[in-house]
């Protein structure tokens, strides 16, 4: 294990201590500082001039564990680590295929041409580009064991031709590796900073003129999303409360002030104005690779209303929260609860809890989140353009590595 | 025809049970198979009259259908064997003590003992339509009952005091006060001796036309109006003229009859009058502006509306919150006529500050209030205690509507109140009549609700086996009376409740409950679908239960019972059947109550979340607090009733079979 510098290892000991005391929440911030944070490790970090890719994958890897334990509950925080070592195996592998093509020059230039040579290092250059493409396909994941094996001689012949060339190539060359990872990160976060934009701009293909849109509590994709509608629609919105954070106050406040006609209900009236409603559009916590939504609590109840209704239940979700987790029992295990004076005030009933008869115990539930499965959502609106709930295991194969759905 | 007449004849057990139970007597065989005939005819009517029956005063007595054959207290048969009389007269003792049949019994006694024997086939027809109709609903009894000429009707008062004279007919004492006591029924029905005589038998063969009969039916239920409202005329008269029956009826009724008819275009506005009052207005729509306009002329209270109107939910009132205070008690001891009586007045108030919540305990509140305003009451001169008490509880219901929309179950209430008091005999001293209404009052509430409570709660206790997961939501008097009895029977279980803003009842039903020492958990109602994967058995109240089966409640019950469908947890709906409504409701929205809105504002025990202060300022916020919501049937596993564990399915059911029943 690669120890992280002293300076990157007091910002991740903040970090965890942040996220251990549910300082920090909120998806989009989590993911915000967790990049943030991951960019300062890699940046400070050493680098071996033999395999550096290896070591910042290990590196972020154990820093990556420690803030994913720190609260398991935010997914994001696991989703952006996973994404950064996708970013890391990337341009390793587009390095190589450069140091490859460079070497193939090298081996062009100096020697007669052997047919082996030349097979053999197209091959390699093929494989490169798979690796660099990586569009995982049925096609691909049959060919990754040779992809992989070609990818290994290769990589162990580019050390050869490494060990042979100067030492201050060897170091632009972590350089150039460290130099491209950090690119990807703040590409990385410039995509979590623009996934409200990116969302609301899909807003007019989804809201009509005279709808009526339901949803529940608050989330800042929401409001983007109906902000930007109304630019064009207009259109009247039913906001409940979200019991316990009672968030929809303030969303109704916001809406309401941006001229848009707001009604505020009570949590338990979903129900009987559901029939009136034409869309839910409401914002995810995290996205599990079956297509299921973990949402703020009570989002369950509208989804089932929803679809005894037939009323599409729209989810907005950034890709930062997409996980490649299938969800096994979320309500217990992907749950997080509250304080039970959220719900109910000690003073209320203390006096029936002492001394009464048969001292009675109470129990006081208070969720953070409810798991609404896949069928329940009609469609899911990300950055990158709505998609069904069925096709979300095919979008996580897209920007996650398969070595890192579990982290080790 | 033939066929028809044949399976309706075994079909409907009850109709043929009224065919046959009268004709007791050999010499009425024959009307057996006339009285299929009738059947027939009565069948027919249904569709083709009654535009809508449920909205028909409740006015008239309900009888009970199976009375309705049994030959009442007879008056002396003119041309009759005396051996019919006690046979009919055994009957009478169960009927006057049910207090049942009282509105067909003269008449088909009448009918029995004035008719001659030639008249027999045309009498059970009418007679057999008058208890299937009563089946139907009154609106059908009605139009059958119209069909005899007003002018008969004297003849009853007479036979009364025929049978005055003659002290050794056993039943006399009981004809005489069915025959006094009851306006209007008990009279129509003995008419059809004159010309219905030759009209009758034509009729019935005109009936193999449906068309025919229907139009018979129309034309009669054109009729009805004069007659029930000439009866009462008629019939005091016919009191008043203690004539010799010897005289020909037929001669002194026809004299009566012009005499009555010159009143009856007065008795018929009075009557029309009174029917529309009677006709309950809880679905005043506050979208039609006009009618808005004239209930504000007569409202008691001034109610400032609120300016932030919800635009679906615009035909239903929402006032200021807190408003109506000052105007009301500035009124109070002004107009005199109008006021409320005190202990309404009280009841109100408490319904406005939400002191008195839940049906029942409304409903309660409300009828113990009537009780006080009936031992206070007294008639004014020049004016019958029937129609002045019906008026002056008419405007005490229109005050307690003011404080809060009643509920169903306290709109059922004040129907039987208001039946009991149109029924009353006008014999009656009035103490005795005051005296009376009360015990019906008392009756009412310790059948319909304490003793319905207590076989409720007998019955849901059997679904609670040891290890149970319970869950409520909110807080149900019922439910909670099932919880602590099952506690107390020692059963081990849980309960879960489920609470909501912004009434947040469940809390009051935590704090006695763990008062009790039970033991709980509690949770909002955002968090059903996380609580309910431990539940295994759930217990909701009901404000009514609707005739397509729909619970109406609190509002939240829906959305509990779907979450519990949707988890395959059986929901059990507790609710006495004096909730039941006809009405039918398909969505939450057509018929509601909007709460205060700005309760939702505060949150208890958040200071800090305050961001709707001053809410109203923005012209394009608006907040719903909506009190009951519509949980369709296909939620519903069972509804425990006092009178067994049904179906939703089977609410229409009950609602035919015991409206009938006399005390509602």
């Amino acid at each position: 294990m690669v120890a992280p510098t002293l300076d990157a290892q007091a910002a991740v000991n903040d970090f965890i201590y942040k996220l251990k005391r549910r300082q920090v929440e909120g998806s989009l911030v989590t993911a915000r500082l967790t990049a943030v944070l991951l960019r300062q490790v890699i940046s400070q970090q050493r680098l071996a001039s033999s395999a550096p890719a290896a070591t910042l994958i290990e590196t972020v890897k154990s820093v990556g564990l420690r803030i994913i334990a720190a609260n398991p509950i935010e997914l994001t925080v696991g989703n952006v680590v996973r994404r950064v070592l996708h970013i890391i195996r990337e341009e390793e592998a587009s390095l190589e295929l450069k140091s490859l093509a460079d070497v193939n020059n090298t081996i062009l230039s100096d020697d007669e041409e052997s047919e082996d040579a030349s097979s053999f290092s197209a091959a390699v250059v093929a494989a490169a580009n798979r690796n660099v493409l990586r569009a995982p396909s049925l096609h691909n994941l049959l060919e990754s064991l040779p992809s992989s094996v070609t990818a290994t001689c290769n990589a162990s012949s580019g050390g050869e031709s490494e060990c042979k060339s100067k030492s201050g190539e060897k170091n632009s060359k972590v350089w150039r590796l460290k130099h491209s990872v950090i690119e990807g990160i703040n590409e990385l976060l410039q995509e979590i900073d623009s996934y409200h934009a990116q969302v609301a701009e899909q807003a007019l293909q989804h809201i009509h003129h005279n709808e009526v849109i339901m949803t529940c509590g608050r989330s800042h994709a929401v409001l983007q999303f109906l902000l930007e509608a109304k630019k064009k629609r207009t259109f009247e919105v039913f906001v409940a409360e979200g019991a316990p954070r009672y968030q929809g106050q303030t969303l109704a406040k916001e809406l309401a002030d941006a001229n848009l006609q707001t009604t505020l209900i009570a949590d338990a009236a979903v129900f009987a104005l559901i029939s009136r409603v034409n869309m839910v559009v409401v914002g995810a916590h995290a996205v599990m690779a079956d297509g299921g939504v973990m949402v703020p609590v009570g989002l369950h109840m509208i989804a089932l209303a929803a679809r005894r209704h037939t009323i599409p239940f729209v989810v907005l979700a950034g890709l930062h929260k997409l996980c490649p987790q299938y969800p096994q029992n979320p309500y217990i295990f992907m749950n997080d609860m509250k304080s039970p004076s959220d719900i109910i005030d000690f003073s209320d009933i203390s006096d029936c809890l002492d001394g009464g008869i048969g001292s009675p115990s109470l129990q006081t539930v208070n969720p953070t989140f409810d798991f609404v499965p896949p069928d329940l959502v009609s469609l899911l609106i990300t950055d990158i353009g709505g998609h069904t709930p069925s096709y979300v295991y095919r979008i996580v194969a897209e920007y996650y590595s398969a070595e890192d759905f579990v982290l080790r | 025809m033939d066929s028809r007449r044949g399976s309706r004849f075994v079909i409907d057990p009850k109709i043929r049970q009224v065919g046959f139970v009268p004709a007791g007597c050999e010499s009425e065989n024959p009307n057996a198979s006339s009285a299929v005939a009738a059947i027939a005819n009565v069948d027919v009517n249904p569709t083709s009259d009654s535009p809508s029956p449920v909205m028909i005063p409740p006015r008239l007595a309900d009888p009970l259908p199976r009375a309705a054959p049994l030959p009442v207290p007879s008056p002396p048969p003119r041309k009759h064997t005396s051996v019919e009389i006690p046979l009919q007269g055994s009957y009478n003792p169960t009927d006057s003590v049910l207090g049942t049949s009282p509105p067909f019994s003269p008449a088909s006694n009448g009918r029995y003992a004035g008719v001659p024997s030639s008249e027999g086939p045309d009498l059970s027809p009418s007679f057999v339509s008058r208890a299937s109709s009563a089946m139907e609903g009154m609106s059908l009894r009605e139009d059958h009952l119209g069909s005899p000429s007003a002018s008969r009707f004297a003849t009853v008062g007479e036979y009364a005091m025929f049978k005055q004279q003659q002290p050794q007919q056993p039943a006399t004492a009981v004809t005489k006060v069915y025959a006094s006591s009851l306006p209007q029924e008990p009279v129509q029905s003995f008419a059809p001796v004159g010309k219905e005589d030759s009209s009758k038998p034509l009729k019935e063969r005109t009936t193999k036309a449906e068309r025919r009969a229907k139009q018979e039916a129309d034309r009669e239920a054109k009729r009805i109006a004069k007659e029930s409202a000439g009866a009462k005329v008629v019939e005091g008269e016919a009191r008043a003229s203690s004539n010799v029956v010897g005289k020909a009826s037929r001669a002194q009724s026809q004299k009566k009859d012009s005499a009555s008819e010159k009143r009856l275009s007065a008795v018929e506005k009075a009557s029309e009058k009174e029917k529309k009052k009677e006709i309950p207005a809880p679905r005043m729509q506050f979208d039609d502006q006009s009618r808005v306009a004239k209930a504000k002329k007569r409202a008691l209270i001034e109610q400032t509306e609120t300016k932030h109107r919800v635009e679906l939910f615009r035909h239903l009132p929402q006032f200021v919150y807190g408003a109506q205070l000052p105007s009301l008690e500035a009124k109070f001891f002004h107009d005199d006529a109008m006021h409320p009586h005190p202990a309404v007045y009280q009841v109100g108030l408490q319904y406005l500050t939400g002191d008195i919540t839940g049906g029942n305990a409304r409903c309660i509140a409300m009828l113990s209030a009537f009780k006080e305003l009936i031992k206070d009451y007294c008639t004014p001169r020049e004016r019958t205690l029937i129609r002045d008490l019906t008026a002056r509880v008419n405007n005490n219901v229109s005050f307690l509507t003011t404080c809060r929309p009643l509920c169903i179950s306290m709109g059922n209430a004040i129907r039987f109140l208001k039946t009991r008091i149109a029924k009353l005999q006008l014999t009656l001293s009035e103490s005795d009549a005051k005296s009376l209404i009360i015990a019906e009052i008392d009756r009412f509430m310790q059948e319909k609700i304490n003793y319905a409570d207590n076989e409720i709660t007998k019955l849901a206790v059997t679904k609670i086996k040891d290890g149970d997961v319970i869950l409520t939501y909110g807080s149900s008097c019922v439910v909670e009376t099932i919880i602590l009895h099952a506690f107390s029977l020692g059963k081990k279980f849980r309960v879960v409740i489920v609470d909501s803003r912004p009434k947040l009842e469940g809390k009051g039903l935590l704090r006695r409950l763990l008062g009790r020492g039970i033991s709980c958990t509690y949770s909002h109602i955002n968090a059903v679908t996380y609580i309910i994967q431990e539940v295994n058995k759930v217990f909701l109240g009901a404000s009514s239960i609707l005739s397509n089966g729909t619970v109406y409640s609190r509002v939240g019950s829906a959305s509990v019972a779907m979450v519990a469908n949707a988890f395959h947890v059986p929901v059990m709906i507790c609710c006495e059947t004096y909730k039941f409504h006809e009405r039918v409701q398909l969505d939450s929205i057509c018929f509601n109550e909007l709460g205060d809105p700005d309760a939702l504002v505060k949150i208890p025990g958040r200071k800090g979340l305050s961001e709707l202060e001053g809410w109203s300022q923005s012209s394009h916020l608006k907040l719903l607090n909506l009190m009951y919501d519509v949980m369709p049937a296909d939620y519903v596993s069972m509804i425990i009733t006092e009178l067994g564990m049904v179906p939703p399915t089977s609410v229409p059911v009950i609602l035919r079979e015991y409206r009938k029943d006399p005390i509602l």
